[in-house]
């Protein structure tokens, strides 16, 4: 906290218009946890001075269910469904940062077309995540419903997909531990390829709509900067990261899945403020659309799942691993390790959004309260995965 | 020119809402309880029991293994074995499930019952309008709920139905030729044994009278 203290020492205090009795007092306001835009059920405890944020103290925990402590008691399986409740919007990259760590642990291979699937499902999730956090985002800003709703419009038919794929929209409860679960068909992967071909519309759509607005300008641009070493220090990953100019996706260093195998480019953001973080979802989504048509003009038929993986009694050997992927939100990994016992000695989640979420005080402080709702919503969390 | 980025963005919102009068495109939603999506294949929601045939009792393929309860995440079925035993599908004499209880307030709807079931007894159903009067009994769904005959299942997965439909009667097949087979050679070695067994007495015989036939 004395880190903390000293920001708000050095910073200068602007005049209060009001030069009122209260100036100098700082009133403290418990935002949440059932405030309508803290996405869930979060809680600041904030101290304001006037309008401006001079503390902020984020209060987590309204959501906890054990979600570390089940896994350790359910078997290696069992905990897959779970992984759909921590970011309930990225189920599909949940699942795949699993059963990567669970693969990564006992030695399993792939096949080739289970991976093309994965790559594909996971850059939808992205599709559908990015779209969905330009809409709440702008819902923060006051542009109440009409962006939010033409972004759950394409989200929706996104998640029609999965749900003809997987059988649920969002707990889609899909990849197993050296494959997937369901193959894809002939007319889903025409059908995806033909919503994936019209995304850019609806992109340009988007981007007419929101990105030249003068209101949305003013309240993004240099709010909430976020400078390069703070965010490297804080261990932030994602979206959020490369808003600050770092160059950092874990597509590119860890080479997991097939990502090797596609050309795209990483877009950078310079300046670390709002504006960048929300410029940079809009940005990704054209290169993920551009990875999942190189996907879909490369996947070839084949197995979907390794026959060697037992789907009773699965026990990995002894040993320890830790699988991560670039989830939409950032680096998302599980830590296992196993005793050689059917349910893993000690399972760890490394949530993107929790730990992203550490910057928000020094985001926020000399912002006004309604700036608060704009750089948490460009923070982009889920609750479940926060408290898991 | 500021107020331009406005004036864009309002004339996107004008072109959706003139939009959603003519393009299917702009306008996806349906009225619920009137207009209905039809349902994909693949989807799933709560698991239910199949049985073959006409009767929920006899037809019944869960055979009380207890690997769903075992293997279920949060824990929400509940097996009691029967004492007696009664004939499968295939004519096997196989305990049945006497209690057979599904929670579905703490079912999560993972499908890992189906996957684990080497019988092929547990499905999951697409019904999803399952609001009740009360909390507790009413969605705690017994056996006599969950029971749902093979045809309801062809009607809701009928590409899963066939297939599985198929492996049964192919395992039935592959068990009937075993057990002919089976037979074949417990005949074949009866006889070579009959064989055997003559020719160890015909040849006692050749050396001398047997005293009683048959005591090899």
């Amino acid at each position: 906290m004395s880190a903390v203290v000293e920001t708000i020492e050095a910073m200068e205090r602007p005049p209060l218009s009001m030069g009122s009795r209260l100036e100098g007092e700082l009133l403290e306001v418990s935002m949440g946890p059932q405030h309508p835009s803290t996405h869930g059920v979060f809680r600041m405890n904030v101290a304001l001075d006037g309008e401006i944020v001079r503390k902020l103290k984020p209060v987590f925990g309204y959501l906890h269910r054990n979600h570390e402590k089940i896994g350790e008691n359910t078997s290696y399986l069992g905990s897959m469904p779970y992984t759909d409740r921590l970011d309930y919007f990225c189920s599909m990259t949940n699942n795949w940062a699993y059963a990567l760590s669970v693969e990564k642990l006992a030695g399993i291979e792939v096949p080739e077309r289970a991976e093309y699937l994965r790559v594909i499902l996971a850059e939808l999730t992205r599709l559908q995540n990015h779209a969905s956090l330009l809409g709440f985002l702008l819902s923060d800003m006051g542009a109440w419903g009409t962006p939010l709703m033409y972004a759950f419009r394409e989200r929706e038919k996104i998640l029609d997909l999965f749900e003809s794929l997987a059988g649920s929209r969002m707990m889609c409860d899909y990849m197993r531990f050296g494959g997937c679960r369901v193959d894809a068909s002939e007319e889903w992967l025409a059908g995806a390829q033909q919503i994936v071909d019209r995304f850019p519309k609806f992109l340009d759509e988007f981007e007419e709509l929101i990105l030249g607005n003068e209101i949305v300008i003013g309240r993004t641009q240099n709010v909430g900067k976020l400078s390069a070493e703070l965010a490297v220090n804080a261990g932030i990953t994602g979206p959020m990261l490369r808003a600050c100019g770092v160059n950092y996706d874990i597509r590119k260093i860890d080479c997991y899945g097939f990502y090797p195998r596609f050309k795209f480019r990483i877009p950078l953001g310079e300046h670390g403020d709002t504006y960048d973080r929300l410029m940079m979802r809009a940005l990704e989504m054209r290169e993920s659309v551009e990875i999942l048509k190189q996907a879909f003009a490369q996947i070839a038929p084949g197995p979907i799942v390794n026959p060697k993986v037992k789907v009773r009694a699965f026990r990995p050997p002894v040993g320890e691993a830790y699988g991560r992927i670039e989830g939409p939100k950032g680096e998302l990994g599980f830590y296992l390790i196993s005793d050689g016992a059917p349910n893993p000695y000690r399972y760890r989640v490394r949530p993107p959004s929790f730990i992203n979420l550490t910057v928000l005080e020094d985001l926020c402080l000399g912002h006004t309260v309604a700036d608060v709702m704009v750089i948490l919503g460009s923070i982009d969390i889920v609750m479940g995965e926060v408290d898991r | 020119m500021i107020g331009t980025g406005i004036l864009k963005g309002m004339a996107v919102t004008a072109r959706n809402f003139v939009g959603s009068y003519f393009d299917k495109e702009r306008l996806i939603t349906v009225q619920y309880p009137e207009e209905r999506i039809p349902l994909p294949e693949n989807y799933r929601n709560f698991p239910f029991l199949i049985y073959d045939g006409n009767d929920s009792h006899a037809g019944l393929r869960c055979v009380a293994c207890k690997i769903c309860e075992k293997e279920c995440p949060p824990q929400c079925i509940y097996i009691v074995k029967s004492q007696d035993k009664k004939p499968d599908y295939m004519g096997k004499p196989q305990f049945y499930p006497k209690v057979f209880d599904i929670d579905i307030s703490v079912c999560m709807s993972c499908q890992i019952c189906v996957e684990v079931c080497p019988f092929e007894a547990i499905k999951m159903d697409k019904e999803f309008e399952l609001s009740q009067r009360e909390r507790f009994d009413h969605l705690l769904l017994r056996k006599e709920q969950l029971s749902k005959s093979n045809e309801y299942y062809h009607k809701i997965h009928p590409v899963e139905a066939a297939t599985v439909d198929k492996g049964l009667a192919d395992a039935a097949t592959a068990a009937e030729a075993k057990k002919r087979a089976a037979a074949e050679a417990a005949a074949k070695a009866a006889a070579a044994k009959a064989a055997a067994a003559a020719a160890a007495k015909a040849k006692p015989a050749a050396d001398a009278p047997s005293p009683s036939p048959g005591s090899s």
